[in-house]
Order: C-alpha cells, then structure tokens, then sequence
C-alpha cells in the first residue's frame, strides 16, 4: 500500500510539473517592446559585419538604422513576426535570418545535433549493458598444492592486523 | 636583414627535413634490426640535434622579422601591411601575428620550441622521444614548406618602396592583443606534442602507460594555454568590440573551442586508461581528433572558407592544409589499423551508474558539443553545396542547441565525482546525492523568489529558463565538489588534530590530481554562473547633449563634457560622464572612439565599471553628424566578473593539478609522530 502511494505521488507531481511547464510555455502575450527586442536578435545586420542587428554598433552603419526602421515598421504595421521575418528575407535573402529556418534542408541543420546526441547516447547506454550483462563469471578454482600455499601466507600476512 | 631571415627559413626547412628522414630512417634501422653503415642511435642522435638547431634557425628567421618590424623597414609586404612608425612598441612584437605570413611563422617557432623542449628532455624515454620527435619533424617540415613557399613573410614590396605602413589593424591594438594570440597559438602548437607521442606510441606498440603520462603532462599545459588564450579572447571582445557581449559563436572562435572541447574529453578519459586499461583506441583518437581540429581551425582561418571578423585575406594556402589534413588523417587510419592489435582494453565497463560511466558520458557530451560547433559552423557551406543557398548560423542556433548540452554536461559534472568506481548501489546514491538535491532545489525556490523566473511579460523566456536551469545545476555541483573537499579534510582533520582548512590544503596536495581537478570544476561553475548572468542584460541608448542624463539599472549617467584629442597614432573622440548612484556622485567614465590615421579605420574604447554583481558598459558610439552631440549606449551586464574569476580559479586549479602528489612516504612525514595518518580517501580512488 505505502509503495502505491508512493507511486502515485510522483506520478502526480510529475504531472503537477508536466502541467506548469505547459502554462510557462504555452504563455504568449508580448509587448511590442519585447517583440522589437526578440525580433532584432533573429536577424542579422547586413552591412556584412557579421553582428545580430540589435546588437550592431558600427560607426555610420548603412545598413542596421534602416533595417531596424523596417523592423518597427512591421511591429507597428500589426505584422506577425512570421510576416515580418519573410519580409526581410524577400528583401535581402536568407542569410538575414541569424538561424536557420525549420523547413526544407534548413531543418538538417536542427535535427542533426540531436539525433548525432540521441544515437550517440543511445548507443553507449546498449554498449555497457552488453559490456555489464556479458562479464564473465567468477568461476572458483579447484583446490590445489600452489592455492593451498598462497592462501597460508595472505592468512600469515594479514593475521597480525587482524585479518580482513 | 630580410635575406638572413629568409636564409633561416631555407636552413630551418633542411634541418627539419633531414631531422625527419634521418629519423625515420634510424627508427625503421632499430624496429627492423637490419645492418647499417651508421649506427642506428649515432643516427636518431643527429636527427635529435638537427631539430634542435633547427630551432635556432627558426628563431633567428623571427628574430629578423621583428627586427625588421622594428626598423621601420617597408621594403618588406608584411611589414608596410601590417605596420607603421608611429605605432607603440608593444604592439610592433603583435605585428609579428596580425597577418598571415607572421602568424604561420610563429606558428613554425612555437613548434620549434616545443619540439626544442622535447628533444633536450629525451634521456626520460630515449626511443619513445626520438618517435615524437620525428614526427614533430614531419609537422614541421609541413609548416616551413608554407612559410618557405606559399607564404613568405620577408617577400619584398614590388615597386617604389612607401615612407610609411598601413599600420596594424585596430583591433588588435589593445594590451590582450599582445597576449591572447601567442596564448591560444601555444595551445594549438602544443596539441601536436600529444599527437606524437600518441602517434609514435602506437607506431612502436609502447609497452605500458607511460607514454599516457607523458602525454597527460602536455596535454595539461597545452590545454591550459588554449583555456587563457580563448578567455583573453573574450575579454578582448568584451572590452573592444563594443557590442556588449564576449562570444559571438564566431566561426574562428568555434575553431578555437572545438579542439578544447576534444582536448578536455581526453583529460578526462585518459584516467580511464590509467586506471581501468579501457578506452585505448577510444583515447587515441581523441588525440587525434584534437589535433586535425586544430588543424581545421586554421584552415577555417585562412582559406576564406567561412566568413569571419578573425579570417585572413582568403589564399591558396587553404588547398596545402586540406592536403596536409588528409595526409595526417590517412597515416592515422593506416597506423591505427595496423597496430589495432595493440590497443585492447583491459576491461570494460561493469554498471551504467558508475565513475567509469560517468567519464564515458562526459566524453560522450564533450564531442557531441564538439559536433554541434562543427555542423553549425560548416553547415553554411553544406548548405551553399546542396541547395545553392548560403544561410547564417548564428548565435540563436547555438544558444537553443549547444546551451542545453552545455547544461547537461554541467549537470555530469556534479554527478560524476559522487558515483564511486565499477558500480553503485541505490543506497550510495541516496547517501551522496542529498546534499547536492537539496542545493539545487534551494537554488530554484530562491530564484523564483528574487525574480529569475523562466518567463518575461508573461511569456515564456528561454533565455532566463536556462539561467534558471544553470544557477540551480551549478548549486548542486558546487555542493557535490564541496561535500568532496569536506569529507577528505574531515577525516584528515580527525586523524591528525589540524583544523579544517589545514585539513583540505594537506589532502590536495596529498592527490593534486583529483582535488585540482576539483578546483577546476568549481572554476567552470563559477563560469557558467557567469554566462548565465547574460540572460538578465538590460540596455539603453540615447543621445546627451551637455547635462543630459540618461538611467540605467541602479546608475544614472550625465554627460559632463565630450572633446577630442589626438596622437601620432590616432585621432580620438570621447564623452565624459559623471555616474551618480541613490543620488550620489560616484565615479567618472569616458567612453572613447579612436581612429587611427595609417588605416583610417575606427575603434571603439570602451569603458567598463566591474562589480561582483554587474558591469556598467558604456560605448561611445559616435557623433550625430546632425547635432555634434555624442549618442552614448549603456549596459548593465550581470555577474560578467564571475566570468573572469572563473577562469583564474580553472587556471590555478590546472597548476595545482600539475603539481606533484606527496608520496604518501612524505605525506605520512607531515603528521605528528603519535598520530600516524592510515590510508584515507584520497590515495584510493584518485579522480
């Protein structure tokens, strides 16, 4: 009875967690402050100094005053961020966008690393079980003159402090 | 001057390359027992002393070359590209790695001063050093062949010969500059030293681990080199580049990372070969690795292969390390598969919650983080190949992909070190990972109190989700590192009468080994810790006219002044701002904006106010051309200084880990005499 109880707890604060990391997740009102701010550090300044655009701090950059204008724009203009992300794409192609998309062979680039990380560790998991379930046996020896000897002296050795 | 350097070169490529064949030759003589006109040993001598006075010529040919740097002498490319007189003295020495033909060279004479160190220290294994040293030889010829022909540092300037250079690049004119990459060049040379004697380990089929604690030794000291050279490098971003943070996910500071990530797996795993006799083949690769990726680091440097702030002018040189990588790898596969043989474990793993495990995992996550910078640095050019479409991996890629590893790797960290050796019980677990459960969990109930919520105006924010995640993992294994020290120096302290602290510093230096190693990991979660501060940055940014202010976090800034001035060097503009605290005058910045008259390229100075719990960053970002008045950018970067304590906590936790043990002959003298200290903890497992 006390295991079962014991289950069902963790079965429920596992659910209980389960639960508050969907509501942290699933939370979505944003400001268009935040929006601003995530949206600048998603894509890329152009002016090829190979800076995330809210963080381009060139000295009479040509290029991140006036992507940073089109951001607000769009924000302003009541554009999803999806709409204003392809926008930027229409206009100075894929290499605006700091990350990779999630579709076409874009997702390669996402799916990889994990899959590389889920193989691999699956991989070793099965390879120490194999290793753990195949380590022979200790099998004892037959008694014999030579055992009989070492036995004597490890017992002389350690009789003075004891033995073990 | 540029022809005695250029002299040097020839005879430091003849040198090598006799050192090399000579070598060969007088090692296949002594493996195959064949007669010979010269015996073998006079001949693997000369070779010894052929790389030593290489050496010498590689040093003479740097010497000119600074000489020539310092001599204002334009006749030469590199020195009217890369210099010019008014430029400080200090940074003449950092004109020597600011292009590529001076960075190959001193390249070639760090490894001539390895390899120097290595061929006098050859009395410890006679026939083992003369293996690594013939090979250091063929990386050697390697590296004179580029400087001697594909890029010459003392090639002449065509045409009429100009009264002043073009200076060096601004960037690198910063005191870190003079440091950092000679550091982060000592790290990548050193890998080379493990590579041979890993190589030549299991070319001659080494009885024994000794070649393992040779090449730990080098390891170590390499892979301290590479930790500061990297650091230094963040720091010079931090504090030059003016965008407010220090890693940028660089491809050239990928490269950097990628053999430290490899380097680090070995550290860890090659306890695993001492110990256990296990993953031999798996350890020797990881040498292996390490080096082609400090290979691939430089030609991802200067082949123009990807786009970067660090990369050279794009070259052919990229074509010759692509063939010299190839080379490398094909004589790796070859001697490992023919010498496989040599490499069979010991004994294999017994339980999948065990140390060994836990160091197998390790490894597991180091070359996974390794992968994943790999694939987000190329995949570009993969990217390029396959659908003709370049795309930018940036840092929201490595952020959402490597920080989760990163935490992961952190979290085995913490956990290794409490699982004892072959296999656990349920109940060891229990009693080792209270302490630690209790940490973590106190850790986040706190956080959530002061405010480190994983969500920001109400949605969720993965960036403070992993500050969350880190600050709670790293209580925990702080807490599992020190329960570690505490339960050495308490049965110490019980078995000798000294006090607690005397207790800890006696059992480290009874296992250096295992509690620098200790040490080193508080280092990183001290590291981690400052990372993860990053979550937490705030910004502002606003033009000051005069006794204009402007609020940041806890400060308020007033301008107070903004002017110019000039030197030989460069013109300069900055701002004078008085910060003000509750209302209190407390300390003056003056954010500065240079530009350097031989290149005309401007630089950013930027003034920076370290206290534990944040940086005030305040760049000076230029004049607006329309008001004259200056546009001052001002951050508030939490816990950045944990950042650069933790690295001088891992750097002397590497030097303690470098020190010899007290035997325990000498460790048994350190105690009084009516107290004799038994066998405790620390001799038996060792880390």
């Amino acid at each position: 009875m006390g295991t079962r109880l014991r289950f069902t707890f963790w079965v429920k604060s596992a659910q209980a967690l389960a639960l508050a990391l969907a509501v942290c997740f699933s939370l979505g009102a944003t400001d268009a402050g935040t929006r601003y701010n995530n949206l600048n550090h998603r894509l890329m300044c152009t002016c090829g100094c190979a800076e995330i655009l809210g963080e381009c701090n060139h000295v009479g950059c040509t290029s991140s005053a006036g992507e940073l204008a089109e951001l607000r724009a769009g924000i302003a203009g009541g554009k999803s961020d999806k709409e204003i992300l392809a926008s930027f794409v229409d206009k100075y192609g894929a290499i605006v966008l700091a990350a990779p998309t999630t579709h076409g062979f874009d997702l390669v680039a996402w799916i990889a690393p994990f899959a590389v990380f889920g193989a691999a560790l699956m991989g070793t998991i099965l390879l120490i079980r194999h290793w753990s379930l195949g380590k022979t046996q200790f099998t004892p020896q037959p008694p014999s003159p030579e055992m009989d000897a070492l036995h004597d002296k490890i017992r002389r050795e350690t009789g003075s402090d004891g033995g073990f | 001057m540029a022809t005695f350097g250029s002299f040097a070169l020839l005879i430091a490529l003849a040198l090598a390359a006799y050192n090399l064949l000579a070598g060969a030759i007088a090692l296949r003589l002594l493996a195959t027992g064949q007669p010979a006109p010269i015996s073998p040993e006079r001949l693997a001598d000369t070779a010894r002393r052929a790389g030593i006075a290489g050496f010498v010529a590689i040093s003479a040919a740097a010497f000119a070359l600074v000489w020539l740097v310092f001599t204002n002498d334009f006749s030469i490319t590199y020195i009217m590209e890369h210099s010019n007189r008014a430029l400080p003295g200090p940074y003449k020495f950092a004109a020597l790695w600011s292009g590529q033909e001076g960075s190959l060279l001193l390249w070639a004479w760090l490894l001539g001063t390895y390899g120097f160190v290595l061929r006098l220290t050859h009395k410890y294994d006679v026939r083992l050093y003369a293996y690594a040293g013939t090979i250091l030889a063929a990386v050697q010829v390697f590296f004179l062949a580029v400087v001697n022909f594909a890029a010459p540092p003392f090639a002449l300037m065509k045409g009429a010969i100009p009264d002043d250079g073009n200076g060096l690049n601004p960037l690198l004119q910063y005191p870190e500059m003079v440091i950092h990459p000679p550091l982060l060049y000592l790290g990548y040379v050193g890998f080379t030293v493990p590579f041979a004697f890993a190589l030549g380990a299991l070319m001659m089929r080494y009885p024994g681990e000794k070649w393992i604690k040779i090449t730990r030794l080098w390891t170590m000291v390499t892979w301290l080199f590479l930790t500061m050279g990297i650091f230094l490098g963040m720091h010079w971003a931090y504090a030059v580049l003016g965008w407010g943070g220090y890693w940028g996910w660089d491809p050239v500071e990928n490269a950097s990372f990628m053999p430290w990530l490899t380097g680090t797996a070995f550290l860890h795993s090659v306890m695993m070969q001492e110990k256990k006799g296990m993953m031999k083949s798996w350890n020797v690769w990881l040498i292996f690795a390490t080096f082609l990726l400090t290979l691939l680091g430089t030609l991802l440097t200067r082949a123009g292969l990807v786009s970067s702030v660090h990369a050279f002018a794009q070259s052919s040189i990229g074509t010759w390390f692509v063939v010299f990588m190839g080379l490398v790898l094909a004589v790796c596969l070859f001697t490992y598969i023919l010498q496989r043989s040599h490499l069979k474990v010991d004994n294999h793993l017994e339980s999948l919650v065990s140390r060994e495990s836990s160091f197998l995992f390790n490894n597991l996550v180091l070359l996974v983080a390794c992968f994943v910078i790999l694939w987000g640095t190329l995949f570009p050019v993969l990217s390029e190949f396959v659908v003709g479409n370049k795309v930018t991996v940036g840092a929201p890629f490595y952020n959402r992909v490597a920080v989760p590893i990163g935490l992961f790797l952190l979290f085995l960290t913490g956990v290794g070190p409490l699982l004892p050796w072959r296999a656990t019980s349920l109940r060891s677990i229990r009693r080792n990972f209270v302490v630690p459960t209790i940490a973590v969990w106190a850790t986040v109930i706190v956080c959530l109190a002061v405010g480190v919520r994983p969500w920001h105006d109400g949605a969720f924010d993965s960036g403070n989700f992993y500050a969350l995640v880190a600050f709670a993992v790293s209580a925990g294994v702080m807490a599992a590192i020190l329960s570690e020290f505490l339960r050495g120096a308490g049965v110490i302290s019980q078995q000798t009468g000294r006090n607690l602290f005397a207790a800890t510093w006696l059992l480290t230096r009874r296992n250096t080994r295992r509690y620098g190693g200790y040490i080193i990991h508080i280092g990183v979660v001290i590291v981690v810790i400052g990372l993860a501060g990053a979550a937490f940055n705030s910004n502002a940014e606003k033009e000051l006219g005069l006794h204009d202010k402007l609020a940041i976090g806890p400060y308020t800034l007033e301008c107070v002044g903004f002017t110019q001035d000039s030197n030989l060097n460069y013109n300069s503009e900055y701002a004078m701002l008085d910060v003000y605290k509750d209302g209190k005058k407390q300390f003056q910045m003056t954010p500065e904006k240079r530009v350097y008259l031989a290149s005309q390229q401007p630089q950013t100075m930027v003034a920076i106010h370290s206290v534990l719990s944040w940086d005030l960053y305040v760049v000076y970002e230029g004049a607006n051309p329309d008001t004259g008045q200056p546009i001052i950018k001002a951050i508030i970067n939490p816990l950045v200084s944990w950042l650069w304590a933790g690295v001088a906590i891992i750097v002397f936790g590497t030097f303690v880990a470098l020190v010899p043990s007290l035997t325990p002959a000498t460790a048994a003298l350190r105690v009084p005499a009516t107290r004799t200290a038994p066998s405790e903890p620390a001799f038996k497992g060792g880390l």
